[in-house]
C-alpha cells in the first residue's frame, strides 16, 4: 500500500512542478474548443442540433483526459531512459503494485487536467444542464482516465525508444480520439463508422460525460459505466502483465 | 550467499556472459573486475532480477531470481552504475521514496536519511531538486540511498565512478562497517584496482563474458607472477582498450539533453 501511495504521490509532485507542461497540454484542447466550438456552431445550429460549443465541450474534456492519461503511461519511457525505472524494478514490491501506483498517479493527473479544461469550457460559455450531475461527470472522467492510463502503461512497458512513440500517437491515440464521437454525434452514422465508434472505449467515456453534462447521451448511463469499468479492469490487467515482463 | 552456475546471456548472436560460475560466501566482500563491456553489468542485472539468463542457474540466499523475484528483491540492495534517481524530486524525496518502497519504518527512515545525507555532505541541499545537482552530488545521493535499508546482499556496480577521494573514502569505510557489523555480503565492480585490493576478500576477473581468474588478491598476483593487482589484471586481460557500443538509452539521453537546452 505504501508503495502505491508513494508512487502516486511522485506522479502528482512531478506534475505540479512542470507548469510549462501543464499549460502546453491545455493548448490543443483549447484550440478544438474555441475554433471548432465557435467555427462550426452556425452549421451545427442550422442542422437543428443546437450549440456546437455545448456539444463539443464534453468531447474536448474527454480528449484531454485521453491524451494526458495515455502520455502518463508512456512517461515510463522517460523513466526507462533516465534510469529511475530500475529503482522501482528492483524494489521489494510486487511489480503489479508499482504499476498500479503509477497508473493511479497518471489517472489523477489526467482528471485534474480534465477539470482544468472543464473550467476553461465554463469560462468560454459552456453550461451544464444540471449542476447536480457534476459528480457523475467526474466519475466518467476518472474511469476514462484509469482506462487509458492502464493502456498507456501497457504501451509504455513495450516501448524502448522515441521512434515507437510517433507510431502509437498516429495509429492508436489519434484514432481513439477521432472515432470516439468527441467531435460528432453518434446517431445516424454509416454502418462501418458506427461499428468502429462502438468498439472505441473512449466513446463510452465521452457519451457518459455528455449524458451527465448536457443530457445528450446516446447510451444508458449503466451501459457506459459497465463498459468503462470492464475495459479498465482489462487494461489494468494488461498493463500489469506487460509491466511485470519488463527486462532491462 | 550467491551461487552462480554456468550462467549464459546472449543478445542475438552476441554472447555477453559466457558460462560464468562463481560463489560468494555469507559476509564476504567479492569484487568482480573486468574491462568495459566484459559482462559485469549484465551479470549484475541477472542477479538482481532485471534480466533473465539465457541459461544457467543463479541462487541468492538459496533462491532463484527467475522463480521468486519478489523474495529475492527483499534480500538485496543495489547502487547502479548509471543514474537511477528521479531528478524532478528533491534529494529528501528520493530518499523517502526509496525508504517507503523498501518498507523502512518511518522513524528509522528519517534517522538514517539524516545520517546518510550528512555523511555524504548533502544535508544542506536536501530540499533541492536533483536536476540542480552536479554529477558528483547525484552520485553521492545514489550511494546514500543505496545504504538506506540494510540488505543481506549489497551490489555496488562501479560505485566510485565520478566520486571525489573524500566521498570514496566515506563509501568504503561505510561498506566495511556494514560488512563487519551487520554481516552484509558485498558484491562490487570497479575499475580502480587499488580499491578492489583494499576492500575485497576475493576477486573474479571477467573478460569477453568469461571468468579468466578467481581468487584472493595475493593468489591472483602469485598466479600471474606480478607484484600488484593492477599488473595481475593487465596480465590477465591484456592492454588493448575496449569500446562499449552506445546503447539506445545513451542515445536517448543525448537527444533529451538537446531538447532541454532549447
Amino acid at each position: 500500500m505504501n508503495a502505491i501511495y508513494i508512487l502516486w504521490l511522485r506522479e502528482l509532485k512531478r506534475y505540479s512542478r512542470s507548469k510549462a507542461q501543464v499549460l502546453a497540454s491545455l493548448g490543443q484542447p483549447l484550440l478544438y474548443l474555441l475554433v471548432l466550438g465557435f467555427g462550426l456552431s452556425p452549421v451545427f445550429q442550422k442542422a437543428g442540433n443546437g450549440s456546437y460549443l455545448q456539444f463539443v465541450a464534453p468531447g474536448v474534456i474527454g480528449m484531454t483526459v485521453l491524451f494526458s492519461s495515455v502520455f502518463s503511461g508512456i512517461g515510463l519511457l522517460w523513466d526507462r531512459q533516465f534510469g529511475f525505472l530500475k529503482e522501482t524494478l528492483v524494489a521489494p514490491v510486487p511489480r503489479t503494485m508499482v504499476m498500479i501506483g503509477k497508473t493511479l498517479g497518471g489517472a489523477t493527473v489526467a482528471t485534474i487536467q480534465g477539470t482544468l479544461v472543464m473550467i476553461v469550457c465554463l469560462v468560454a460559455g459552456f453550461r451544464p444542464v444540471n449542476w447536480l450531475e457534476l459528480p457523475l461527470a467526474f466519475l466518467f472522467m476518472i474511469l476514462t482516465a484509469i482506462v487509458f492510463a492502464g493502456l498507456g502503461m501497457a504501451i509504455g512497458s513495450m516501448l524502448k525508444d522515441m521512434q515507437g512513440f510517433q507510431l502509437i500517437m498516429n495509429f492508436l491515440v489519434m484514432p481513439i480520439f477521432f472515432l470516439s464521437g468527441a467531435l460528432f454525434p453518434l446517431a445516424g452514422l454509416p454502418a462501418v463508422l458506427s461499428f468502429v465508434t462502438r468498439i472505441d472505449p473512449l466513446t463510452y467515456g465521452i457519451d457518459g460525460l455528455r449524458g451527465a453534462l448536457i443530457h445528450a447521451g446516446q447510451f444508458e448511463v449503466l451501459l457506459n459505466l459497465g463498459v468503462l469499468g470492464g475495459v479498465a479492469v482489462l487494461f489494468l490487467a494488461l498493463g500489469g502483465y506487460m509491466f511485470s515482463k519488463i527486462q532491462l | 550467499m550467491i551461487k552462480v552456475e554456468n550462467l549464459v546471456r546472449t543478445f542475438g548472436d552476441f554472447t555477453a556472459v559466457d558460462d560464468v560460475s562463481f560463489e560468494v560466501a555469507k559476509g564476504e566482500i567479492f569484487a568482480f573486475l573486468g574491462p568495459n563491456g566484459a559482462g559485469k553489468t549484465t551479470t549484475i542485472k541477472m542477479l538482481t532480477t532485471l534480466l533473465k539468463p539465457s541459461s544457467g542457474r543463479i541462487a541468492l540466499d538459496g533462491l532463484d531470481p527467475t522463480v521468486v523475484p519478489n523474495e529475492v528483491r527483499r534480500r538485496f540492495g543495489i547502487v547502479f552504475q548509471d543514474p537511477s534517481l528521479d531528478d524532478q524530486l528533491t534529494a529528501l524525496e528520493n530518499m523517502e521514496l526509496h525508504g517507503m518502497l523498501y518498507s523502512v519504518p518511518r522513524k528509522l527512515r528519517h534517522e538514517r536519511t539524516e545520517m546518510l545525507l550528512k555523511l555524504f555532505d548533502l544535508w544542506e541541499r536536501r530540499d533541492s531538486l536533483v536536476k540542480e545537482f552536479s554529477g558528483g552530488m547525484k552520485r553521492r545521493l545514489e550511494i546514500a540511498r543505496g545504504f538506506l535499508h540494510t540488505p543481506k546482499i549489497l551490489f555496488l556496480d562501479e560505485p566510485t565512478l565520478g566520486l571525489d577521494p573524500q566521498s570514496r573514502n566515506q563509501l568504503w569505510t561505510h561498506v566495511r562497517n556494514l560488512n563487519k557489523e551487520e554481516q552484509v555480503t558485498v558484491f562490487l565492480t570497479t575499475h580502480y584496482m587499488d580499491e578492489a585490493e583494499r576492500v575485497a576478500g576475493r576477486i573474479a576477473i571477467i573478460d569477453h563474458g568469461r571468468i579468466v581468474a578467481q581468487g584472493t588478491p595475493d593468489e591472483l598476483k602469485a598466479q600471474t607472477a606480478t607484484d600488484s593487482l593492477e599488473a595481475a589484471y593487465l596480465a590477465l586481460t591484456g592492454s588493448t582498450i575496449r569500446d562499449e557500443k552506445a546503447d539506445a538509452a545513451a542515445q536517448m539521453r543525448v537527444i533529451a539533453n538537446m531538447w532541454r537546452k532549447r
